[in-house]
């Protein structure tokens, strides 16, 4: 039997939060768009010369830091002295009609997805105006709503080493949600990768991709002096562009952990279920 | 719905797929090309309105200088016409300056060479992603423009090179005013202190330090000043430009 207590704890609707604003969502889903486009669209452009140098210049006749090549019979990836094969995936892979192709990244990572670096081209500085007029309109909402202030300003009790140090193990307990209000908040290690998202890599990726730009350098030389030249920034890029595609795959994995449909479910409407609290 | 791994993946791999068809046919869509291309305009627009039109490119300095600068495009002309010209060391080369312009001239380049020189050690950026730094030493361009004087009506330079790049069609490119008049855009003739190589461009060079090198036409035979880029090739300014869809405005 059923009392009316509980009864009504039952029935009673899920408790709701409203935890992403219109500003947030838009840009989210905006770069759900730019930054898959920007990133294989990119790697098109790294198939024209598949090779990166650090310094003021870098060409055939020097020695890169990174390459991705082949040989008659393997496609490999070298990084500095170490070299693996890396065949069917970098270098030497068969594209959908079953032939060998030997450029650099495989057509299902790139846009276009066959060799075409005009178009590589186009893609990526078409919706690089749109990351970066996303990210310039979200960091001016966020900084007028109060986003920043309220959602990623670290607390000095959250950054003690013994509250990070639990936050770690929670998480990997795979344990995201201490019930309550505080779902509704970010925990420092989302805090921590955010703010380094959004005020390093995010930035990071606009500035030395401008540097690419000859016309650029002439109107702005300090992106130069920044960075340590064209081809360090072209490395720099890339290493971001690679920690960025790291950070999407923690979130998405994260995302699928924590609860899918709610998390997606938050980030279009903005409001976010609270989890019942255990034992209740 | 149970959603198993598989399915999971499965799902994953064809709306990847689907994704990336779709990118592909938005490539070809005509409506989207040209949203997609208006970019170009955009990043032009952008770079002449927020920043210093005369800003000089980066001059380096000797230890900088890479080993060796190589050759990319043609690198060597094909056709008896050049090849005659390499072979008597270019004394009967000429450029032609015509179009729009009030006295119509041509230079030999012996003239060319005498006429006042500058150098710069700059980089050379591909469109590729690589780069050199080469010093270049030629007249600048703005030199030969004083003496043959542009129409009011001249809006565009375009370059007429000796190389065929394929099909039969001699490599062609483009600038503007703003860069033609810019202090460092310059007619060169030596690279790293010695005669402009054949892979180079000799036995003349555009250099126009501001943009990717598919801009910095070499084996420079003549100078047309025009009004709009719509009579040259296919009308988009330059031989890439016509044929893969490669940006005018190279500065990016």
């Amino acid at each position: 039997m059923v009392t009316t207590a509980q009864e009504a704890t039952i029935t009673a609707p899920p408790r709701r939060v409203f935890r992403h604003r219109l500003a947030t969502r838009l840009w989210h889903w905006t770069n759900v768009i730019a930054l898959f486009t920007l990133l294989m669209s990119g790697l098109m452009i790294f198939n024209a010369h598949p090779r990166l140098y650090w310094g003021q210049y870098g060409a055939n006749l020097e020695t890169p830091w990174l390459e991705i090549g082949s040989t008659e019979t393997a496609g490999f990836l070298k990084i500095g002295t170490r070299r693996w094969d890396t065949s069917g995936v970098l270098g030497r892979w068969q594209d959908g009609d079953g032939n060998i192709q030997r450029r650099a990244f495989p057509g299902w990572a790139t846009i276009p997805s066959t060799y075409n670096l005009a178009m590589g081209r186009r893609w990526h500085l078409s919706f690089a105006w749109v990351f970066a007029f996303g990210l310039l309109f979200f960091m001016l909402r966020s900084l007028w709503n109060g986003h920043f202030r309220r959602d990623l300003t670290l607390r000095r009790e959250e950054i003690r080493p013994r509250a990070v140090w639990q936050d770690i193990k929670d998480h990997l307990r795979l344990k995201f949600h201490h019930g309550g209000e505080s779902a509704a908040r970010f925990n420092v290690l989302q805090k921590f990768s955010y703010i380094g998202v959004l005020f390093g890599l995010l930035p990071t990726m606009i500035l030395t991709g401008l540097t690419m730009s000859p016309g650029m350098d002439a109107a702005w030389p300090w992106l130069l002096d920044l960075f340590g030249g064209r081809q360090s920034a072209r490395s720099i890029h890339f290493i971001a562009a690679a920690l960025l595609v790291g950070f999407i795959l923690v979130h998405l994995l994260l995302v699928v952990l924590a609860g899918p449909v709610n998390e997606i479910r938050s980030m279009i409407t903005g409001w976010f279920v609270l989890p019942r609290e255990k034992g209740t | 719905m149970i959603v198993t791994r598989r399915t999971l993946i499965a799902s994953a791999a064809l709306g990847a797929g689907g994704l990336l068809a779709g990118c592909d046919r938005l490539t070809e869509n005509a409506g989207f090309r040209k949203i997609l291309f208006a970019a170009d305009e955009m990043n032009r627009h952008a770079q002449r309105l927020l920043t210093d039109r005369d800003a000089l490119a980066r001059e380096f300095t000797a230890e900088n200088l890479s080993p060796v600068f190589r050759g990319n495009g043609t690198q060597y002309p094909a056709g008896p016409d050049y090849q005659a010209h390499a072979a008597a060391g270019f004394a009967s080369w000429s450029l032609a300056v015509n179009g729009l312009v009030l006295r119509p001239a041509s230079f030999s380049m012996a003239q060319i060479r005498s006429m006042p020189r500058r150098s710069q050690i700059t980089r050379h950026d591909c469109v590729e992603g690589w780069s050199a730094i080469g010093k270049w030493t030629g007249v600048p361009l703005k030199r030969i423009l004083d003496h043959v004087v542009l129409s009011d009506r001249a809006r565009y330079l375009v370059f007429h090179c000796a190389d065929d790049s394929g099909g039969g069609v001699t490599y062609y490119e483009s600038i503007d005013l703003v860069d033609a008049f810019h202090p460092q855009t310059l007619l060169a003739w030596a690279l790293n202190d010695a005669l402009l190589p054949i892979r180079n461009g000799a036995p003349l060079r555009l250099r126009v330090e501001r943009h990717l090198g598919y801009k910095h036409a070499k084996y420079v035979r003549r100078i047309e000043a025009v009004a709009s880029l719509s009579g040259i090739g296919a009308g988009k300014g330059g031989f890439w430009e016509d044929r893969a869809g490669y940006e005018w405005y190279a500065g990016i």
